[in-house]
């Protein structure tokens, strides 16, 4: 089954069977592995990508649910106007082994794109879905608060 | 240039921000194939057969037993006990029976169902207790002094028995490697923290020549020593596999079959009998350390070793007597996790200073403020403690930066007065210490290599064996070669760790990266530097080495010339480029190469029959405070906040060393409160993401972390070792702060809601 969607703004059509997951798609299909898979079960956002703007695990998300969609990834948010805010998440310890990396991105940007500055709460309550193992969340967390108080 | 001190964006972010960084999972090499691993359902079994039945699985697919073995089956570490592949006997669930490869992920899943294997299930031993009576797989023991008689002399003897349990790494991204031959030598591709240890691994098994393995690290997606053994074995059996089919093979474990078969933190018992004076002074330490290896002894005998050498706490006590054991039992083997055994006995030695303190009536605070150890005093081992020894400066601190004493007794007075139904807060304060480097002897034995070479182009390139999982050595190093080269970080690169490349600089664990490899760095950079300047200056190669210390990088030049940002610096001022010059000199003379190996200081000595002497060059000191909240109804615990205080030498990168401590931090938090493995039959319940928990944003408290710097002379710009530091304090911190909110005794971790619930029970019964 072919399926057409938008992806990182270029229209695109894959092949092949309507539950394969969209991680997968990415991954295997389409060569964009900046897309991390950590659980495929939907518990630790390491796949998230955006559709129609929002986060979604692509873990959980099968082929045939994309069709007429608009799918954004980590490498499409990098080349955009994301630049200043990779920067700014890599400079304030945001990022250890980078492995949930990518998925804290695609959320933490979705989030900024709705609220430019989140209160503290806002930001935890946005990236409740994504596990970091390294940073213990408080590099991240300095990456999206600007009146946090730099070390 | 990145001065000490200062905190350069890691020269990895951007690739790992925006997706470039390539992980093992993201590479796919022509014609690759995968493999999966059939694995044991029964904790001890016998195993009658192993069939493979090709016309069973996918066209082509190729299976490997361990009767198809090339050598000898086992994991080279320590020993090779291990097996790569169950034989005869399987002694835990989730243990690799045969392999099997395919062309797709999903083919070779499916062909697992073509292996047939017959077992006979056999009695397992699950718990410690049974275990107990049977022989363990290591034992230590150590003693100083006569713990007996000063027991028999003491005001009080205060006994207590502590339990902590397993935990899972549960680095994002889970283990995995590509094999596969090019002409007659086998590379090797993967996630891992030491490549050397995969390739002495592979040597060993598959019989090859050192030169005819390679070993690459690919982006190291956590880690945490999770991927310290591991990965020698996932190596060797996706070799096995590629030498099957003849073709690249990938292996990536997916979460649950990561959880069920990768190793875990050893669950441990602890027992305290400890001889106290009325006013609070420890006479007398009797401590028993009994853990859970698991099937095999992997690491545990080296875990086992560093459980020893921490067990008695940042305390003076002049009669001690330590006896640990690892016990067997039939479960996957436990292994390496961040701290080596130091958290599970520095939570059972912080948790007796609390019942003593109980018992004596004196507060958390006072009772380690009258037993901390001072820059001289000597430890149960013999070892003087050198003068950066900081851990009444950190308690001080820590005191002093949240008002701990005042706040613990507010809360104390407050819990008489709490009705019902109301929040419960508790507040608790911990003191740790960690030692940094190889164990005992371990440096010395490995005298591990670093070389600096010069390019054509006259840049420095730096080799080691080091990965950078995340703790950012990749950023920390270049800052250090810089520096004490006064180079700029232009002439200065790193190569890959690839073991076809680089020198066996030891493993990446153990806090060694940054305080060990790092000085080493430091010198070599500096002789090669010195080697620049001998030549142009007309000089033979005769510079002495540079001091290891704070003024490295300052050092006295050669004849009056020196280098500083880049430049070559003569009694007039600059007069060239450093890396013109070394261009021109590695023109001249061809290849230019310094290869130095680490010695440790030469007043360390240690004693490993009698366990006396100087277990560890430094130590790394810390205290934690934690604030919680306990809902009454469900004593669901909440941490609010934690502030850490930790004296680390010298924070070379601040930003980086403090996410060491933020997320070793939050680690220890989750191993006392919430992570849980449940074992039934063998099995453990909490086998994927859904049921075995760790924290998230929202589980997480604001982490304050206070670095303290006291510069120890052996370590690169005075730094000691930190990432195992942080993992030491938080659990004793916040299982003080729950019974400062409820007035309950906890001896065990995690201290999840139904513990507590038993717990509290038992006070209000009992």
């Amino acid at each position: 089954m072919k399926t057409t969607f938008t992806l990182n703004g270029q229209s695109t059509e894959v092949d092949g069977h309507p539950m394969d997951r969209l991680l997968d798609v990415l991954r295997q299909q389409l060569g964009l592995t900046g897309t991390k898979e950590g659980c495929g079960e939907g518990e630790c956002g390491a796949c998230t990508v955006l559709m129609d703007g929002e986060p979604v695990l692509s873990c959980l998300v099968p082929r045939f649910q994309c069709e007429g969609r608009r799918i954004e990834t980590v490498e499409g948010i990098a080349e955009g106007p994301a630049r200043a805010f990779l920067e700014k998440f890599v400079e304030t310890g945001g990022v250890q082994c980078g492995a949930c990396t990518p998925g804290i991105i695609v959320t933490a940007w979705a989030l900024l794109q709705d609220n430019p500055s989140p209160s503290r709460e806002e930001a935890r309550e946005a990236l409740a879905g994504n596990l970091c193992r390294c940073t213990g969340y408080e590099g991240i967390l300095r990456a999206l608060l600007p009146e946090e108080p730099s070390r | 240039m990145s001065a000490i001190g200062e905190s350069p964006p890691r020269p990895d972010g951007f690739a790992k921000t925006s997706g470039a960084a390539r992980y093992v999972d993201d590479v796919s090499l022509p014609g690759m194939w995968h493999g999966a691993t059939l694995r044991s359902p029964h904790p001890h079994a016998r195993i009658r057969s192993v069939r493979w039945n090709p016309g069973k699985a996918p066209e082509g697919a190729v299976c490997v037993t361990a009767a198809d073995l090339p050598g000898r089956n086992g994991v080279q570490l320590i020993d090779d006990g291990w097996p790569i592949l169950a034989d005869g006997f399987t002694l835990h669930v989730g243990e690799p029976v045969a392999l099997v490869a395919a062309s797709t992920r999903l083919e070779a899943r499916q062909a697992l169902a073509a292996v047939e294997v017959e077992y006979e299930p056999l009695a397992p031993v699950l718990s410690l207790e049974k275990a107990e009576s049977l022989p363990p797989l290591y034992q230590l023991a150590m003693q100083t002094g006569d713990a007996e008689a000063a027991l028999a002399r003491a005001d009080a003897v205060i006994e207590g028995e502590y339990r902590t349990g397993h935990q899972e790494h549960i680095y994002i991204e889970c283990n995995g490697m590509i094999a596969w031959y090019e002409e007659d030598s086998l590379i090797v591709l993967g996630s891992m923290q030491c490549p050397y240890y995969v390739h002495k691994a592979l040597v060993h098994a598959l019989d090859l020549a050192d030169d005819k393995v390679r070993v690459r690290a690919s982006a190291v997606g956590g880690g945490f020593g999770g991927k310290e053994d591991f990965p020698s074995a996932i190596a060797l059996h996706a070799a096995l596999l590629a030498r099957a089919c003849g073709r690249p093979v990938k292996i990536v474990y997916d979460r649950h079959e990561d959880i069920v078969s990768t190793s875990k933190r050893h669950p441990a018992v602890v027992r305290h009998r400890t001889g106290v004076t009325r006013d609070g002074r420890l006479l007398a330490m009797d401590i028993e350390i009994l853990m859970d290896g698991g099937a095999y002894a992997t690491l545990s005998s080296v875990v086992l070793s560093r459980a020893l050498l921490h067990s008695f706490g940042p305390y003076r006590c002049s009669d001690v007597r330590i006896r640990g054991r690892v016990l067997r039992t039939h479960t996957a083997p436990n292994s390496a996790f961040r701290g080596f055994g130091a958290p599970q006995v520095e939570f059972a030695m912080e948790r007796q200073m609390d019942r003593i303190a109980r018992t004596l009536g004196l507060d958390p605070f006072e009772v380690r403020a009258r037993n901390v150890v001072e820059p001289g005093d000597r430890l149960p081992t013999g070892q003087t403690l050198d003068p950066s020894t900081s851990a009444r400066l950190c308690l001080e601190e820590a005191e002093r930066r949240t008002g701990f004493r005042a706040r613990w007794k507010e809360l104390e007075d407050a819990r008489a007065r709490r009705k019902d139904g109301e929040p419960m807060r508790g507040i608790g304060l911990s003191l740790y210490f960690h030692g940094a480097g190889f164990t005992g002897n371990g440096e010395r034995k490995m005298k591990s290599p670093v070389t600096a070479r010069l390019l054509d182009d006259g840049r420095i390139e730096v080799l080691t064996a080091m990965t950078d999982m995340g703790q950012g050595c990749a950023a920390v190093f270049p800052q250090i070669a810089t520096t004490a080269g006064g180079i700029d970080d232009d002439d200065v690169v790193f190569a890959a760790p690839d073991t076809g490349e680089v020198p066996d600089s030891g493993p990446t664990v153990a806090s060694r990266t940054t305080m060990i490899v790092g000085g080493l760095i430091a010198r070599t950079v500096a002789e090669l530097r010195d080697r620049v300047l001998a030549w142009r200056g007309g000089n033979a190669f005769s510079s002495p080495l540079p001091r290891v210390g704070r003024a490295m990088g300052e050092g006295p030049g050669v004849r009056g010339f020196a280098v500083r940002d880049g430049w070559i610096q003569g009694p007039e001022g600059p007069v060239e480029r450093f890396r013109d010059a070394a261009r021109r000199f590695r023109e001249e003379t061809g290849p230019v190469e310094v290869t130095l190996r680490n010695e440790p200081p030469e007043w360390q000595s240690f004693d490993e029959s009698t366990y006396q002497g100087d277990a560890y060059p430094t130590f790394a000191w810390g205290a934690d405070v934690v604030e919680v909240e306990i809902d009454p109804d469900t004593l669901a615990v909440r941490p609010v906040h934690v502030t850490a205080v930790c004296e680390v030498g010298k924070a070379i990168h601040p930003i980086l060393c403090a996410g060491q401590i933020e997320g070793g931090t939050l680690q220890a938090l989750g191993w006392a409160l919430m992570e849980e493995i449940k074992l039934q039959d063998g099995r453990y319940l909490n086998d994927r993401l859904a049921t075995y928990i760790i924290p998230t944003i929202q589980d997480t408290p604001r982490i304050d972390v206070h670095l303290l710097e006291k510069a120890w002379e052996g370590g690169p710009f005075g730094a000691k070792g930190v990432g195992e530091l942080p993992m030491d304090g938080g659990a004793p911190a916040a299982v003080q702060a729950i019974e400062n909110a409820m007035g309950i005794q906890v001896d065990e971790i995690p201290a999840t809601p139904e513990k507590l619930f038993q717990a509290q029970s038992r006070e209000i019964a009992g």
